[in-house]
């Protein structure tokens, strides 16, 4: 555990906790911004550059993006909203708590984290863009075509009909 | 001497680095690496603001500044004097927080931009192993601040100006990244530096430019297109329109955090100009195989104010485009020749040299285009508009 590791862990931690504790929608986004920008930035810390990088483009560039625009386009800013938080944090709080202790505990005591760690292994941009194309194609194809089916679909549902512009 | 000539700057960082004791050696070369780029790219947002206004004048028929300084050379520092010295009004309903951010994150990330631009041999702030992959991540936080500054501002025409931009930036993103793609397929590297070394060497006097391709020729042009939108210019300046929505998303800013979004923007477009220069005009290389004598950083610096006369010139001959010619050129032009040009890249690389490969490659983009021309002419109807909110 380094400095750099607990500095961008305790941003990471805190864009999200504001995201979920914000009244205002807008800064309730931004603040889930700086949390995706962290977690992009541990994976810079971690070396895997292209994980890291397309975590900024995907998640601060479009889906940051896209839930900014949702809320532009539908949202009318009223200023007083009721507390984000609810009357039962406290039950909710321990209940997550018990949740994070059961998983820490099962995935501590399981035979995964008894092995000794294998050597780092070099993964460059050359190498995931080769496993891409080689050995995982059939499995990228398949998201192409799921992806392009719900582009399909987006347009379809968007497309002014006939009928309602009359 | 021209080896040292051309290395001048690396020689100064090493000769300075002498006298740093080693346990700050890692934090004072970073800071002698970037603070270079930190004054020279300021400065040349200054000369360029001076030309462009010049060049806007003599295209209009008028003198630009002329009373500051020689030849009005000295307006940049009386402009940044009176925006110092300007009060700094921040509206009473604005998110003051939000507010105050917007500008500065886009400083940052525009300056974050250069962190992987090849200004000159050996001369590269990082070599990263993904360096275009971060340089369009770091160009998709512009929007976020774009937004910001739209929203908090709480203004109708903020509102407005900052969805027009962010529709528009991400719409032309997607080309923007599909003509760079054919680059990285004939480079097999994402790294600029290599995309720059893939580049280097003469055949006679003809340096070996991917611009000199059918599919560069292509990409590029589709590239500066999607530049200029990007960085907001004319005639994609609908963000800003100042005759429309005053200035957009930044109206109800003032004093120095205007500049800062004055700033930023020019620095965008050096940034995405510089991007240009190292994917298909060969980074800093001379483009004459006799003109190697001169240093590699002046060619750079050679080329950019090339492309920055370019766009000074566009911005004073062509008129604004409306949203809807804005989307349609988008969709329905750049991403069909982007996506044609990929197509061409991979039948390029796998052709013998020569006449035939290059007619082949040629016909396959001229006659699309054409057609495509063809059909996007015919569908539009000349009528009276009608509005389905505005009537």
């Amino acid at each position: 555990m380094t400095l750099t590791f607990l500095i961008l862990a305790a941003i990471t931690v805190a864009g999200t906790a504001a995201a979920m504790g914000m009244r205002n929608a807008v800064h309730c986004v931004l603040a889930l911004t700086v949390g995706f920008a962290g977690v992009a930035a541990l994976y810079l810390q971690l070396d895997a550059q292209f994980v890291g990088l397309t975590q900024i483009m995907v998640y601060v560039g479009a889906v940051a993006i896209l839930a900014v625009f949702a809320i532009m386009m539908t949202h009318t800013p009223a200023p007083e909203q009721p507390p984000a938080f609810s009357s039962h944090w406290i039950l909710g709080g321990l209940v997550a708590a018990a949740v994070f202790a059961v998983l820490a505990w099962a995935i501590g005591s399981s035979a995964v984290s008894m092995q000794p760690l294998p050597a780092e292994p070099a993964v460059g941009v050359q190498q995931i863009g080769a496993a891409l194309m080689d050995r995982y194609v059939l499995p990228l194809e398949i998201m192409g075509l799921l992806l392009t089916a719900a582009l399909i679909g987006a347009v379809v549902i968007a497309m002014d009909r006939k009928e309602d512009r009359q | 001497m021209t080896q040292e000539a051309d290395q001048i700057f690396v020689l100064a960082k090493h000769w300075l680095m002498g006298y740093v004791p080693a346990v700050a050696q890692p934090i004072a070369s970073a800071v002698l690496s970037i603070v270079p780029v930190l004054i020279a790219f300021p400065l040349l947002f200054a000369i360029t603001t001076v030309l462009e206004r010049k060049g806007l004048g003599r295209i209009q028929n008028r003198y630009g500044p002329n009373r500051t300084g020689p030849a009005g050379f000295f307006q940049p520092i009386a402009d940044g004097i009176k925006s110092l010295t300007k009060e700094d009004i921040v509206p009473l309903t604005a998110d003051q927080a939000v507010h105050f951010l917007a500008p500065v994150l886009l400083v940052v990330a525009a300056f974050l931009a250069y962190a992987v631009l090849p200004i000159g041999r050996n001369m590269v702030i990082v070599n990263l192993n993904a360096g275009v992959l971060f340089f369009f991540a770091v160009g998709s936080v512009v929007e976020l601040s774009v937004f910001m500054a739209g929203w908090s501002s709480r203004s109708k025409y903020s509102l407005l100006g900052a969805m027009r931009a962010i529709a528009q930036m991400i719409s032309y993103e997607v080309p923007l990244v599909l003509a760079s793609v054919v680059v990285i397929m004939e480079a097999g590297s994402l790294s600029t530096v290599s995309i720059v070394e893939r580049q280097a060497g003469y055949t006679g006097i003809w340096p070996h430019w991917y611009l000199f391709t059918p599919w560069g020729l292509v990409g590029f042009f589709l590239f500066m297109v999607a530049a200029t939108a990007e960085s907001n210019r004319s005639p994609f300046d609908l963000p800003e329109g100042e005759s429309e929505i005053i200035a957009g998303y930044y109206i109800e800013y003032s004093g120095f955090k205007f500049a800062l979004f004055f700033l930023g923007e020019y620095l965008g477009m050096f940034a995405t100009s510089g991007m240009a220069i190292t994917l298909f005009l060969g980074g800093w290389a001379a483009p004459f195989s006799f003109l190697t004598w001169i240093p590699s950083y002046i060619w750079f610096f050679v080329k950019l104010l090339t492309l920055i006369g370019f766009f000074i010139w566009i911005r004073g001959t062509l008129p604004r485009l409306r949203m809807d010619q804005l989307m349609n050129l988008a969709w329905e032009f750049i991403l069909p020749m982007a996506l044609l040009n990929m197509l061409i890249a991979g039948i390029w690389h796998f052709m013998q040299p020569g006449v035939v490969r290059w007619l082949v490659c040629l016909a396959i983009v001229a006659v699309p285009c054409i057609l495509l021309r063809q059909g996007l002419k015919r569908r539009k109807k000349f009528q009276v508009r009608t509005y389905r909110y505005a009537d």
